[in-house]
């Protein structure tokens, strides 16, 4: 088979077909800070910075998607919230700007045209687009709007609101959907090309599945709808399995799976209704060798990686600003070594692998 | 020594898993008129949710459940001290305890190990939320804490951990210091690498170190 462009490679194990190779991503937002020897918050206040970042990471390593999340609280800084920088790792939102019910009714919803952090987001997918081309793919972000009200409320507080006060939840859900929206179609403007939706609230980590199918499912069903464009539900690893057909029904194309759950498993009860991603553990990757990243990445192939339907990633959404580049390096190397299709030794991987079990 | 009633847990389990607060406080009250000495501390409460955490463990129950019946538990107990349907006895020789969330912003996990000590009957001081490493050594020190628990939500959090149990060290403290949080469940040996006396996986590990049934090693 003739080496595919990373769109190719991607699109065709998407629609449940084996391409040239498993195709891969990394998660990074603070680590290019290194390569131009920025402070973690020079880095992430500048578009340019940015983009050139996340561009010699891309040229470094070949990874097949591209990443436009600068951090979590991007979108409650737009809201109003205080962004709290950190020397090493990244940055966390402050204190909540919704602290009663009254706050829920006055809350209005930032434009996107308006907010200076989130065109900072913009330019830097403009600019990663312009210096990738056409044929990468670039998977711009959004929190749901189910789960970014824990950065607006604080957890608790939250959990009280789905729990007790059902009006306002909704009312919130509402708010929330419409900025959603229009954050996830003004990236697919300026160049992405699908949107990861964060939604750990909808694990069944957090809540249970009856819970989920009352609230944060009904919302990501209305709110994907209106996206224009295909999206990867990520849980942050969260538990999945409880709610693949559920995650399924909402209309999203990928499913991010846990480090916790056996991504065979997963892929297994997806049944092709959607792809997987994942699960390499990326806080553990400070300690691996470069033997055992080719142990990890190798395990994921032969669980996840015959028929296509698998995009290699890590679990949780984000690669640490500790992860070691050699490691990043390993993994590349692997998933070539490893990961081209069509995958001759994954049977007797797989057959070994259980008779030592 | 008293003898749980497994059945009676149960039951109780599933109020507060319905978030059931009246059934749940009906279900505690009949118990204390017709039990003489019924304990709900030790006879429901620690064993109940002592279960639940287990159950978060093992995937059969999600974190919001945990809460919920933590915090109604708290609020029954609250209830039932004011209404002086019972005088909680004090574990014998309480151990001095503080919670923290190191750095970070994030205070549910606090949140759910503090309720679940309160109801347990056992006093821990609350540092907030987003303490830095100086100020948490400080009032670790002032506060000549038996115990710290340090829940933490981001890496970079958990790596400065040590720096924590280092300044205490050197400040001549034998405070032992218990972890938690998703960094150090996500990577098993991390609280090993930080130095921490012992780690947390459930709240209600909190609970079991916090009253001595699980001895803290180094």
């Amino acid at each position: 088979m003739s080496e595919m462009t990373p769109i190719q490679r991607v699109l065709t194990t998407l629609s449940h077909n084996e391409p040239d190779r498993v195709p891969f991503i990394f998660t990074t937002t603070t680590w290019g800070a290194k390569l131009l020897g920025l402070s973690i918050k020079e880095y992430l206040s500048s578009a340019e910075s940015y983009a050139e970042g996340q561009l010699r990471i891309w040229k470094m390593f070949g990874q097949d998607l591209l990443y436009n999340l600068f951090y979590a609280a991007v979108e409650v800084e737009a809201w109003g919230s205080k962004t709290i920088f950190a020397p090493d790792g990244p940055p966390n939102a402050g204190a909540p700007i919704i602290t009663s019910l009254d706050d829920i009714d006055k809350v209005v919803p930032p434009r996107v045209g308006e907010s200076p952090v989130l065109q900072r987001t913009l330019e830097a997918t403009r600019i990663m687009r312009k210096g990738a081309g056409d044929d990468v793919p670039i998977v711009g972000v959004v929190m749901s709007p189910f789960s970014v009200a824990v950065m607006q409320m604080g957890f608790e507080r939250y959990l009280d609101l789905i729990y007790e006060e059902p009006q306002y939840f909704w009312k919130l859900m509402e708010k929330n959907q419409s900025f959603c929206t229009e954050w996830a179609n003004a990236q697919l403007a300026a160049g992405a090309t699908a949107i990861g939706y964060f939604d750990p609230v909808s694990s069944p980590t957090v809540v249970p599945p009856s819970v989920y199918r009352s609230t944060g499912q009904i919302v990501a069903k209305q709110t994907i709808a209106q996206i224009n464009g295909p999206t990867a539900t990520h849980f942050a690893s969260g538990r999945t399995l409880q709610v693949i057909d559920d995650i399924a029904d909402t209309g999203t194309a990928i499913i991010g799976v846990s480090a916790n759950e056996d991504i065979a498993e997963v892929k297994s009860v997806c049944n092709k209704r959607l792809s997987v991603l994942g699960n390499l553990n990326a806080l553990e990757m400070r300690r691996w060798t470069i033997e055992e990243t080719e142990q990890k990445v190798k395990q994921a192939i032969a669980a996840a990686g015959p028929g296509g339907g698998f995009i290699l990633g890590e679990n949780h959404g984000e690669i640490p600003w500790q992860a070691p580049g050699e490691i990043l390096q390993a993994i590349a190397d692997a998933v070539r070594t490893w990961g081209k299709y069509p995958l001759d030794w994954v049977e007797e991987y797989n057959s070994a692998a259980s008779t030592h079990a | 020594m008293t003898t749980i009633d497994r059945s009676s847990v149960d039951g109780f389990i599933d109020h507060l898993l319905s978030i059931d607060r009246s059934g749940a406080h009906r279900f505690v009250s009949e118990r204390i008129s017709a039990i003489p000495g019924f304990d709900p501390i030790e006879c429901l409460i620690v064993p109940s949710l002592d279960t639940i955490g287990q159950r978060w463990e093992t995937g059969e129950l999600a974190l919001s459940q945990v809460y919920m019946s933590a915090k109604i538990c708290e609020e029954l107990l609250s209830r039932l001290t004011s209404s002086n349907s019972i005088t909680p006895a004090q574990i014998d020789s309480p151990a001095r305890s503080a919670i923290v969330v190191f750095r970070d912003h994030h205070g549910l996990g606090k949140c759910i190990v503090s309720s679940m000590l309160n109801a347990s009957g056992i006093p821990v001081l609350d540092y907030g939320l987003g303490v830095e490493t100086e100020k948490l050594i400080k009032r670790t020190l002032a506060d000549n804490l038996e115990m710290l628990f340090v829940s933490v939500l981001m890496l970079p959090s958990a790596l400065a951990v040590k720096d924590v149990i280092a300044g205490l060290r050197q400040a001549g403290s034998s405070t032992k210091v218990i972890v938690g949080g998703a960094p150090f469940r996500l990577d098993p040996e991390l609280w090993k690498e930080v130095g921490a006396d012992a780690f947390g996986t459930t709240a209600s590990d909190a609970v079991r170190i916090a009253s001595g049934q699980t001895r803290v090693t180094a």
